[in-house]
């Protein structure tokens, strides 16, 4: 019974905190932000070359082979510094091919993906919200799937889709194929950018697989996603510490008045204890199945939520700077604002966690 | 991270559910008085019951093993079983004089604080220091072989029922106000020792005031040397907050109101069914759940011995269970309806207890309000979140201190 990380996990997490300090300070986060170009080719270059895009690919596809909470830790580092690199949709896509792909499509797609020389994404959410399998409308007919996906993550760069179909299956498309358009969503995180993908019979290739392999993916998403949340609002409160310590007023610094410091206190307290629960969140999908999916779905509720409510009282207590464009805050409120709506919305994570535990 | 335990645990596991196959008591032996007390014996000898503490004071003198004591704990509590006491005696005392007692001190004390036959009450906060602990006047004056004790305390939970008091007191005024201070123990038999008692907004009478006219204590009934008593009793208010932030009760006390979900209606249907309600319950529960995995998390960085890997969740155990227990009365007493204006009963003891009635609940929903003010108030838990926690600027404070 050991609920921590191991020596190579806590060592995962410093060296990629070490490398996207150096690599991708605030102000390169900020460029690429401003430009609105969403991915930086090279920041995810350095990734690969670190082993980090393809951590979760056996080792015999040339991957790392490790589990989803080192997945979820990697995305709270990734949270924290808002790096715009297209992770989230590459591993989601990658688990679903470990999980449901043939071995023809295994060795045809993840060495490559393993090494970041092809990006992968992932093509579930259908209209404005439909993330549940039972839900997808997207049609296969032979070969060829039809239909409409929205919110695909870095769809621009990516070489491969895994789509969720009707019946709640997956197929594989290549972006590059004839039929397929995409159209960038202009999402609200840009280190993140989103695109609905339109399928007009563009060809495919089915996974193995019903709708347990999607959701098992959702679940391992939901879990990454809290993770993401958590680090980024660490990384905002660690700006509103900051902030307070330098700003004077009345002659003083602001975090000397308590009120300040009280605030600042509180949103620690909201955030710094669920740490514990993305880990547990992580662990028991992969390891924990009877738990595990209801563990993921209140996590990513749970954080994402008390994180979003962190983030609006970061923003005041910037004061007017807080506001503004030119402010770091605002990358990491808006990373959060993808956080809690991909994959489904608290509200609808907490049906399903009241659904799964019988209520 | 491995939730599993390894086989030797599973093993001792086994062993400790042989043993509370014995619990609760039958027959005869059930009906005597003392029947708990007897059972927790029987768990010292068997070597569950009082596991760390050494068998010359009355523990079971076990090699220390957190796993092993988070086994016992669980499973003793999955039971219902009499186990280790979570007194002010056993709970706070006995860790604080096996920490700083002397021989005789651990001798004479220890082994009646862990089989009852002694109870203890805490006497620190005094009507002028609250927060503010260490600007406490009551004073101990030696005199020969004596402390003379002169003041009041206040506050003082169960002071009635207390054979034994440990208290601060004052024994060097002119000393700055962290170092004038030392630990002792009081005999609430002394003459010129006289409590009376205090009655608390849920009609309950646990809370007493104690007044000291030139009570005399024995020299030795110090703990630690003279001036050392403010150390002495941090140590005490770490046991204290974690016997506070107790993810089990949070847990028992979420499952009582679900429950209470299930019995009251909503529109003719169960209110478990109200949608708004789940909602609202899976809130709670996330921060149920999060207190349960991060007191997991404190518990392992102790067990490597990396405690201060923990140390910001840690300080924040006792103020996020306060808050989650209030959520989960909130909660409760919304669902209460009109039976929320009912008056606690008088079985509706203090708020520890499972809750079943409605002014059960109704008393746990004022109940819940106590924790954010003892053992360190939830407005002092945030500047020590903030100060210690993320170096942010002490309060102001005289430069005197």
């Amino acid at each position: 019974m050991d609920f921590g990380l191991s020596e190579e996990q806590e060592l995962l997490q410093e060296t990629l905190r070490g490398f996207l300090s150096k690599e991708c300070p605030a102000s390169r986060s900020r460029e690429i932000f401003d430009a609105g170009a969403g991915h930086d080719a090279a920041l995810w270059s350095g990734l690969a070359e670190m082993g980090f895009v393809g951590l979760n690919i056996p080792a015999e596809y040339g991957g790392a082979g490790m589990e989803v909470l080192d997945l979820a830790l990697v995305c709270e580092i990734l949270g924290e510094s808002g790096a715009p690199v297209p992770f989230f949709g590459h591993v989601m896509a990658s688990l679903a091919l470990i999980q449901g792909g043939s071995e023809e499509q295994k060795s045809l797609w993840l060495p490559s993906l393993a090494a970041g020389e092809k990006i992968a994404s992932i093509a579930l959410c259908e209209a404005e919200g439909e993330w549940v399998p039972e839900q997808w409308q997207c049609g296969v007919a032979g070969d060829r799937v039809s239909g409409s996906k929205s919110f695909v993550p870095n769809a621009d760069v990516a070489d491969l889709l895994v789509v969720g179909v009707a019946g709640g299956g997956l197929v594989l498309v290549e972006t590059g194929a004839e039929g397929v358009n995409v159209e960038n969503l202009d999402g609200i995180d840009r280190s993140r950018p989103v695109f609905r993908v339109e399928f007009d019979e563009a060809p495919s290739s089915p996974l193995e697989t019903g709708g347990d392999v999607a959701r098992a993916v959702s679940d391992a998403g939901l879990a990454m996603l809290a993770a993401d949340a958590f680090g980024a609002a660490s990384h905002l409160i660690d700006l509103a510490v900051e902030y307070a310590k330098t700003r004077e007023q009345f002659g003083q610094k602001i975090a000397q008045f308590q009120a300040v410091k009280h605030q600042i206190a509180r949103l620690a307290l909201d955030i710094e204890p669920s740490r514990a629960l993305y880990w547990y969140g992580a662990y028991a999908v992969e390891h924990l199945p009877e738990d595990g999916p209801r563990a993921a779905a209140l996590a990513k509720s749970h954080i994402t939520d008390r994180a979003l409510s962190a983030a609006r009282a970061v923003v005041e207590l910037h004061g007017g700077l807080g506001f503004t464009w030119e402010c770091d805050v605002q990358m990491g409120f808006k990373r959060l604002m993808f956080d809690r709506g991909f994959l489904g919305t608290p509200a609808a994570l907490r049906d399903r966690c009241a659904v799964l535990a019988g209520w | 991270m491995d939730l599993e335990y390894t086989e030797q645990y599973q093993v001792y596991r086994e062993e400790v559910r042989r043993f509370l196959k014995g619990w609760p008591l039958t027959g005869e032996e059930a009906d005597r008085p003392g029947a708990a007390g007897s059972f927790r014996k029987r768990g010292i000898e068997a070597g569950f019951v009082c596991r760390n503490v050494p068998t010359e004071y009355g523990g079971a003198g076990q090699e220390p093993d957190a796993l092993k004591d988070a086994i016992v704990r669980q499973e003793f509590y999955a039971a219902r079983a009499p186990g280790d006491l979570t007194s002010q005696g056993a709970g706070l005392l006995v860790p604080t004089l096996l920490e700083f007692g002397t021989e005789a001190q651990k001798k004479r004390f220890i082994p009646k604080a862990l089989a009852d036959e002694e109870r203890w009450c805490q006497g620190y906060s005094e009507p002028g220091s609250g927060s503010d602990l260490a600007s406490l006047q009551c004073r101990a004056t030696l005199d020969g072989d004596d402390y003379v004790l002169s003041g009041q305390k206040i506050w003082t939970s169960n002071a009635r029922e207390a054979d034994w008091m440990f208290g601060l007191f004052r024994t060097d005024p002119s000393a700055s106000k962290h170092a004038g201070i030392s630990y002792l123990l009081v005999d609430m038999k002394t003459p010129g020792v006289e409590v009376r008692p205090l009655k608390e907004m849920t009609g309950g009478m646990e809370f007493n005031e104690i007044f000291f006219n030139d009570a005399r204590v024995p020299a030795e009934n110090l703990v630690g040397k003279p001036g050392e008593g403010w150390a002495v009793s941090r140590a005490t208010l770490v046991h204290e907050r974690n016997l506070i932030a107790n993810p089990n009760m949070m847990r028992d006390t979420f499952n009582d109101l679900l429950d209470l979900a299930r019995r009251v209606e909503i529109n003719g249907r169960p209110a478990l069914e109200d949608r708004a309600l789940r909602q609202r319950l899976v809130e709670i529960e996330g921060y149920v759940r999060t207190g349960e995995t991060s007191s997991m998390l404190q518990f392992t960085a102790g067990v490597r011995g990396e405690p201060l890997k923990a140390m910001r969740p840690m300080m924040m155990g006792k103020l996020y269970s306060t808050d989650t227990m209030q959520r989960i009365q909130k909660c409760a007493y919304d669902l209460l309806g009109a039976e929320g204006m009912l008056a606690p009963a008088s079985e509706d003891v203090a708020g520890w207890g499972r809750k079943v009635t409605a002014t059960g609940w109704v008393e746990a929903y004022i109940f819940s309000m106590g924790p954010s003010i003892a053992g360190g108030a939830s407005n002092i838990q945030l500047n020590i979140i903030g100060e210690r926690g993320y170096g942010l600027p002490r309060d102001m404070r005289p430069p005197s201190s």
